[in-house]
């Protein structure tokens, strides 16, 4: 069932490239290997220019220069304006990727230890939940925050829990795709007797998957992390001014003509640092999230 | 009865799980449908639509904006779909045999994946800004530095080919993860296998020819479905350099102003269906495809 690039994570070539042909080959790939790292870099090279710049600057004969005067002037702007965009992101990435990770657990746990009649099928199932375009539930899932709200008392629609809840169901898929693919390598042997010693389903899962499903639990984190951090369309469909995530607070802040180009840089730098950290300290574990996401995307 | 209390326990525990996808994803995707089958074109809570059949998916076509944005779809996935995939490929290729500093080199060509196309989005349309002659900025500028003032053009703005302007961070964006699947395919392809193709006298060329580009059309299949998927729903980047456009307008946004703009559920709801179906074209095929391969293996 697993995509067959799934949890293949590229290893690194041999050491020593066999038999290549002469030192010329290398040399012309690293060159434009090297090239296409400038190319890849000028984002990053005007963002963070413009973001030091002072208003003075803000002409277009200069606009690839560096700053003459470099001012954290702009910056402190963003922050301020980003500021509860940012504390409401982690208000939702937080609990969110951790409830995700835990339900990920337990239904991958049961779809590869514990199987089910029709246990596939459900799974594939699962998958196509994956693939579906948001939009495709939007209107309806406003409605239903709405009136789910009501029912439980709680401001789901325009709040935070209503987005974590919205992220957390249709993380399910990947979330149990990846636990599934890592409990999958678990001997089935361990299962067995922990079941002959009598241990039961639950149990079996304190005692011996979870010590073991560390990696699995970064994986999972990083990748819901991720996406409910980047994420706008559920966040611009679901949420009010006082719950706006990030994104929703970048775009209003960068979409408006009013905001000088250092502002909205610096802006932009600042709403991506959280991710970034998470990717420059626990790439290999985003690496994993992405390989298991090629079923997604 | 042993048989079953042997995998009920496993049943229950994935069961909130079961719930939630069936009424979030499948539930919702029935709702939607009927809602577009409706004349509730008013929000009113008081007023329910009638049933109207397939009028709201016929008389769409009639609508000038719903043409356009068609067609910026398949410019976009076009020119999107074969920019990523030649470019992810290109990368791909080089690295294969292994370089110098390989991790490095990834890990630049990865990054923007751990960014929201709202943060990229406040850059691109800095980089892609329509001015031209003295008050270029952004890529129109530089291209006058280098003296390539005819390369300038009206980027996003232009009213025939801005769309594929707007695939380019789009490519930006997503190449370094098709250079990830590539190079699992590629080192996937054991060394005997070339070795064995040496032997029988092929030369480099022949290798890839006949051995290794053969094996990588799993990958590159996986590959245009993701693609193919993510660009078909594109919403964010959109937002992020166009804003709502017409010039730029993609179904996702059309049908973002159909709900808060328009304030016609039926009409988005029509939208969203069309999104769908688009996806579910190709994706529910791949799903068997993958489900049948998995069995067999």
């Amino acid at each position: 069932m697993t995509a067959h690039v799934a949890g293949k994570a590229p290893r690194t070539a041999p050491a020593a490239p066999a038999r290549e042909k002469g030192r010329a080959g290398t040399w012309v790939r690293l060159v434009l290997l090297l090239l296409f790292v400038l190319v890849f870099l000028i984002p990053v090279y005007v963002l963070l220019v413009t973001s030091f710049k002072p208003l003075s600057e803000a002409d277009p004969a200069q606009a690839w220069n560096l700053p003459k005067v470099w001012t954290t002037e702009a910056w402190s702007v963003a922050w301020e304006k980003l500021e509860p965009g940012i504390v409401n992101s982690f208000l939702l990435a937080i609990p969110g990727s951790l409830i995700s990770a835990a339900l990920g657990s337990l239904n991958g746990y049961v779809l590869s230890k514990w199987r089910f009649p029709g246990a596939d099928v459900l799974f594939t199932l699962f998958l196509f939940g994956m693939f579906i375009p948001y939009q495709g539930v939007m209107i309806p899932l406003v409605q239903l925050m709405v009136d789910l709200g009501d029912a439980l008392g709680v401001q789901l629609y325009g709040g935070i829990p209503g987005l974590v809840l919205a992220h957390v169901v249709y993380g399910i898929p990947i979330c149990t795709l990846i636990f599934r693919n890592y409990y999958v390598t678990i001997p089935d042997e361990l299962i067995e007797a922990s079941r002959v010693d009598g241990a039961g389903m639950l149990r079996t899962l304190w005692s011996i998957v979870l010590p073991v499903s560390g990696p699995a639990f970064a994986v999972v984190i990083i990748w819901q992390f991720t996406s409910m951090w980047n994420d706008f369309l559920f966040a611009v469909f679901l949420t009010g001014p006082t719950s706006w995530p990030t994104t929703v607070m970048l775009n209003n802040i960068a979409g408006a003509v009013t905001t000088p180009y250092s502002q909205q840089m610096a802006a932009a730098i600042l709403a991506s640092i959280p991710t970034m950290v998470v990717y420059v300290l626990l790439g290999r574990f985003f690496m994993r999230g992405l390989m298991a996401g090629a079923l997604k995307g | 009865m042993t048989r079953v209390r042997r995998w009920l326990p496993g049943l229950l525990l994935v069961s909130p799980s079961i719930i939630l996808i069936a009424v979030f994803v499948y539930g919702l995707l029935g709702w939607n449908f009927k809602l577009a089958m409706t004349d509730k074109h008013n929000e009113i809570a008081e007023i329910p639509g009638r049933f109207v059949g397939l009028e709201n998916f016929t008389g769409i076509w009639g609508e000038e904006r719903w043409g356009l944005s068609v067609r910026h779809s398949i410019v976009f996935t076009l020119v999107f779909v074969a920019g990523a995939l030649v470019l992810g490929w290109l990368l791909a290729f080089l690295m294969e045999k292994g370089i110098r500093a390989e991790g490095g080199f990834r890990t630049v060509y990865l990054f923007p994946m751990a960014v929201s196309f709202i943060a990229t989005g406040v850059v691109w349309r800095w980089l892609m800004n329509s001015a031209t002659g003295e008050h270029a900025v952004g890529l129109n500028r530089l291209f006058h530095y280098i003296g390539l003032d005819f390369l300038q053009w009206q980027w996003f703005r232009d009213p025939d080919w801005g769309m594929a302007a707007m695939a380019i961070p789009a490519v930006w964006q997503m190449s370094g993860y098709i250079m990830a699947l590539f190079l699992a395919g590629f080192r996937g392809v054991p060394d005997e296998l070339r070795e064995a193709a040496r032997v029988d006298g092929c030369g480099e060329w022949g290798v890839y020819r006949h051995v290794v580009l053969p094996m990588l059309r799993p990958v590159t299949l996986s590959a245009l479905i993701i693609l193919g998927h993510i660009s078909l729903k594109v919403f964010d980047l959109v937002v992020a350099v166009s804003g709502k456009q017409i010039i730029t307008d993609v179904p996702a946004t059309f049908m973002w102003t159909a709900v808060y703009d328009s304030h016609d559920p039926a009409k988005g709801a029509t939208i969203a269906s069309y999104i769908v179906l688009s996806v579910v074209i190709f994706v529910v095929p791949y799903l068997i495809w993958n489900a049948r391969k998995g069995n067999r293996s």
